[in-house]
């Protein structure tokens, strides 16, 4: 087999729920070995949750814990027992990583904290997943999706003005902060691989909000330069020539906005609004109202196209553009397919089930689905399988 | 930073010899206000050099990340070409255009001078980078991008596939002049299938993706959707991660690599739940609003103020019985339709409204801590101005002044993550147009002073954009 990029590293995985899963899916889909430990008895309570396979509530068919933890060995461990803490000190003397997404003051309460690691394994990378970070007034609030973005995202900033402001689609906010604990955790790992001493990478899902490339960011600082507070319009995402709008068969989100204002105009066959006075050139194009006008020669267009031929039109013309796609146009999408980007696992409790497949491909050291996610643990037993 | 005026034997030698080729000071290392502590480790990343031809934000934020941690970080411009909505719309902003927002701000709401090195979209990823300029669509521009290259140890793309093609920048190309590159490209869909060189930004990609299908207002056209741009982040941290994978495996082998991020399926296993729902069930999930699955009560409740709101999310039966503790235990607490999550889900627009009118009672951050007190998660919804005030942010010093020769002194968000045995901090403002040429040229390149007059009229070298540019 072609060597992987994370082969002969170990993870520790203390983990549960989003978040932490994420961060060792995508270290475990690029070669480590991921050993988790789960609780006994109900083991990660990501089990318990749906989607589940034919919609059978089973720990052994949740859609959720299914594409979390593929490649994962679980061992089950009672880390508030002698046998199970030796257990535990032991697998941490092999392990490279461990990620943990306790509440902060667990890992200090088991007599865990890194200080304690440290000493069994000096290059161990201890990666804590957390809320609100391991410090600060927050640090023991309770927390939630919805909870993370209106503390830490946009969220006052989303949706129309006249409505309740409104969160992302699904947990996406939590996968984010996996990925972010991987990319960090890697950062630790080269200088720990380095030096021979490992370091205690501290993510924070309010502070992954707080500094998100989403637009919070920008936001923030358009604040500091302008004493403005991006909020939300009536208008939701509807610019001039851009937003969601309808087409013949769905959606479609467009970007003939700004500097392509004239590109949308040629793709809709009027050039002649370029001579126009309200849209003849930025100034103009900025007064009030004039979207709606627009749409005006745009809807009719777009109505006479499905959402891939408008797709395709704005693309000849240099317009960004995306249809809004459901799940089962993903399936079908034509260049997701034909980039085999989709992978199917087969569990013994479901059979096989197409996944998501590689976020990047390596070309000398490649991601890759070996063995499904692991069985619910059996019993409360001190050591299991690894 | 000071000209070595270094003849082209030199140079020459410079690019023979590897070893030197550390020799560049590292970036001053600030230890601030810190004496009570150990003396600062070397960031993880001291060392490793990074080219980026980065426009927007999914590139310039995976190599934002290198750059916080120590990577030295080269944007490689042209004051020949703008690029598309990274610096700004277009170099001749006109005056007296109406304010658009955060996508279009400026410090005191004016362009100004240089307002290319002002605009705040990319003052949110180009802290702690330098920047370079070169004209890269001629022999001589590449020929100096190639000799950077061989002196470097990754290369960041994320433009549209053929313009790479087109200035001879394909790794295949470059996988000549430096063996063992590491190339990350982040193409929106592909380098190759059908969308090859669609273009697209986050909100489209988004869409393609399969995000937009389930977010917004449940009860709402799609139409009305606000942008999102969660995919330029999540192409940016997981670019720093794939980035690290393939320079962890070049230091273990001494093989570089191509990575291919395409930016709508690296996005696709963020929506984990919904893609299983399809392919286990057959089920097409769509907006929920601010609705879960499972959890009720959950939603943005009014609170008392104009346009101030809480989040609050019921996930269990503890958190529920916390709830109606903190509420003082009114009467609708009981009613039996709230007896169980599955009752509280089914009835959840009645349970709302009962919420709504004790939230709207009260100021969001009252409720929050209330709640909180009862083990319920419940946050306040932080505005611009609230989140720099916040209590929380302010004792993880979360935010930091910086002083920018074109931007005035202002304070910025802060470092994603913290390590406890590594304190860090923004070390350098964001990077203005070509401020950094004098050190890439003379200290990196060893380009004499007369050579760099010469590059500076043959238009490689500046600070502004060519006139002649919309």
């Amino acid at each position: 087999m072609v060597p992987q990029a994370l082969d002969q590293v170990t993870v520790l995985d203390l983990i549960q729920y989003i978040a932490g899963p994420y961060c060792t899916k995508l270290l475990a889909d690029y070669g480590a070995h991921v050993i988790k430990v789960e609780r006994p008895g109900s083991g990660d309570p990501a089990r318990h949750m749906g989607p589940f396979f034919r919609n059978e509530p089973h720990p052994d068919k949740s859609g959720l814990f299914l594409h979390l933890n593929a490649n994962k060995h679980s061992a089950t461990l009672d880390l508030k027992g002698a046998a199970g803490r030796r257990a535990f000190l032991q697998l941490v003397e092999e392990a490279d990583i461990l990620v943990e997404s306790f509440a902060p003051r667990v890992m200090p309460s088991l007599g865990l904290d890194y200080q304690v690691l440290q000493k069994v394994k000096p290059a161990l990378v201890m990666t804590s997943i957390s809320n609100f970070g391991q410090t600060g007034p927050y640090r023991d609030f309770n927390s939630s999706e919805i909870v993370t973005y209106a503390l830490g995202g946009p969220m006052y900033a989303t949706g129309i003005a006249s409505r309740e402001p409104v969160k992302p689609g699904g947990s996406v906010l939590q996968y984010h902060a996996g990925a972010t604990a991987a990319s960090a955790t890697m950062i630790a790992l080269w200088a720990a691989e380095q030096s021979g001493l490992g370091d205690h990478v501290d993510i924070s899902l309010m502070r992954v909000q707080a500094s998100n490339q989403d637009r919070r960011s920008t936001m923030l600082i358009a604040y500091q330069y302008t004493g403005l507070i991006s909020t939300r319009s009536e208008a939701g995402g509807q610019r001039l020539g851009a937003g969601v709008r309808p087409c013949a068969d769905g959606y479609v989100a467009l970007g003939g906005d700004g500097p392509r204002f004239e590109r949308a105009a040629r793709m809709i066959g009027r050039p002649d609004l370029l001579e126009d006075h309200r849209f003849k050139d930025s100034m103009a194009r900025a007064q009030p109202g004039r979207s709606e006008e627009f749409d005006e020669y745009l809807l009719p267009w777009l109505l006479e196209r499905t959402k891939l031929q408008v797709f395709q039109e704005a693309q000849a013309h240099h317009v960004p553009a995306g249809p809004i796609n459901t799940t089962a146009d993903l399936l079908t999408d034509p260049n997701i397919r034909g980039r085999r980007f989709w992978t199917t696992v087969k569990h013994p409790a479901t059979g096989a089930v197409i996944h998501t497949g590689r976020p990047f491909i390596m070309a000398e050291t490649p991601w890759r689905i070996s063995t499904p996610a692991p069985r619910p643990p059996a019993s409360a037993s001190t050591t299991g399988r690894c | 930073m000071g000209r070595l005026g270094m003849g082209s034997q030199e140079v020459a030698s410079l690019m023979a010899s590897p070893a030197r080729r550390r020799q560049a000071d590292p970036l001053p290392y600030n230890a601030g206000d810190r004496q009570s502590r150990p003396l600062p480790r070397q960031l993880p990343l001291a060392g490793v050099r990074v080219l980026a031809l980065t426009v927007v934000w999914a590139g310039p934020h995976a190599t934002q990340l290198l750059a916080d941690w120590g990577a030295e970080v080269i944007r490689v411009e042209s004051v020949q070409v703008m690029q598309p909505n990274t610096r700004g719309r277009m170099v001749k902003v006109p005056k007296n255009m109406p304010p658009a927002g955060w996508g279009t701000a400026y410090p005191g709401m004016e362009p100004g001078e240089r307002h290319w090195n002002r605009f705040a979209l990319f003052q949110s990823h180009a802290r702690n980078k330098l920047s370079m300029t070169v004209d890269l669509r001629n022999e001589e521009g590449r020929d100096i991008f190639h000799r950077l290259l061989m002196v470097s140890d990754v290369f960041v793309e994320n433009n549209v596939p053929e313009t790479l093609e087109k200035l001879h920048m394909t790794y295949e190309e470059l996988v000549k002049i430096k063996p063992d590159l590491v190339m990350l490209r982040m193409p929106a869909y592909g380098l190759d299938g059908p969308y090859k060189n669609y273009r697209s930004f986050g909100s489209h990609l988004e869409g393609t993706a399969g995000h937009s299908s389930i977010r917004g207002y449940a009860d709402m056209d799609p139409s009305v959707l606000d942008d999102s741009l969660m995919g330029d982040a999540a192409g940016g941290v997981n670019g720093a991660l794939a980035v690290m994978l393939a320079l962890r495996h070049r230091r273990r082998t001494g093989k570089g690599q191509l990575i291919e991020l395409s930016q709508a399926e690296n996005f696709l296993p963020y929506l984990g739940e919904a893609v299983m729902d399809y392919t286990m069930n057959s089920r097409v999930q769509g907006p929920l609003g601010n609705r879960h699955p499972y959890f009720a009560p959950q939603g943005a409740y009014r609170c008392r103020g104009e346009d101030r709101w809480v989040a609050i999310s019921v996930g269990n039966e503890l958190q529920w019985k916390g709830l109606c503790r903190a509420l003082e235990e009114p009467a609708w607490c009981h009613d039996p339709r709230f007896a169980t999550g599955l009752g509280r889900w089914k009835h959840h627009d009645e349970l709302s409204r009962h919420l709504d009118r004790w939230t709207s009672q009260r100021t969001n951050d009252e409720v929050m801590h209330l709640l909180q007190r009862y083990g319920v998660p419940a946050g306040a919804l932080l505005d611009d101005r609230d989140l720099y005030r916040d209590p929380h942010m302010q004792a993880q010093r979360y935010f930091q002044e910086l002083v920018h020769e074109d931007a005035g002194t202002h304070s910025y968000p802060g470092l994603l993550w913290k390590a406890d045995k590594t304190p860090n901090e923004i070390l350098l403002p964001p990077c203005r147009l070509g401020e950094h040429n004098p050190y890439v040229y003379e200290e990196i390149l060893g380009v004499s002073e007369q050579e760099y007059r010469r590059l500076e009229r043959a238009g490689h070298i500046g600070m502004d954009y060519a006139p002649h540019l919309p």
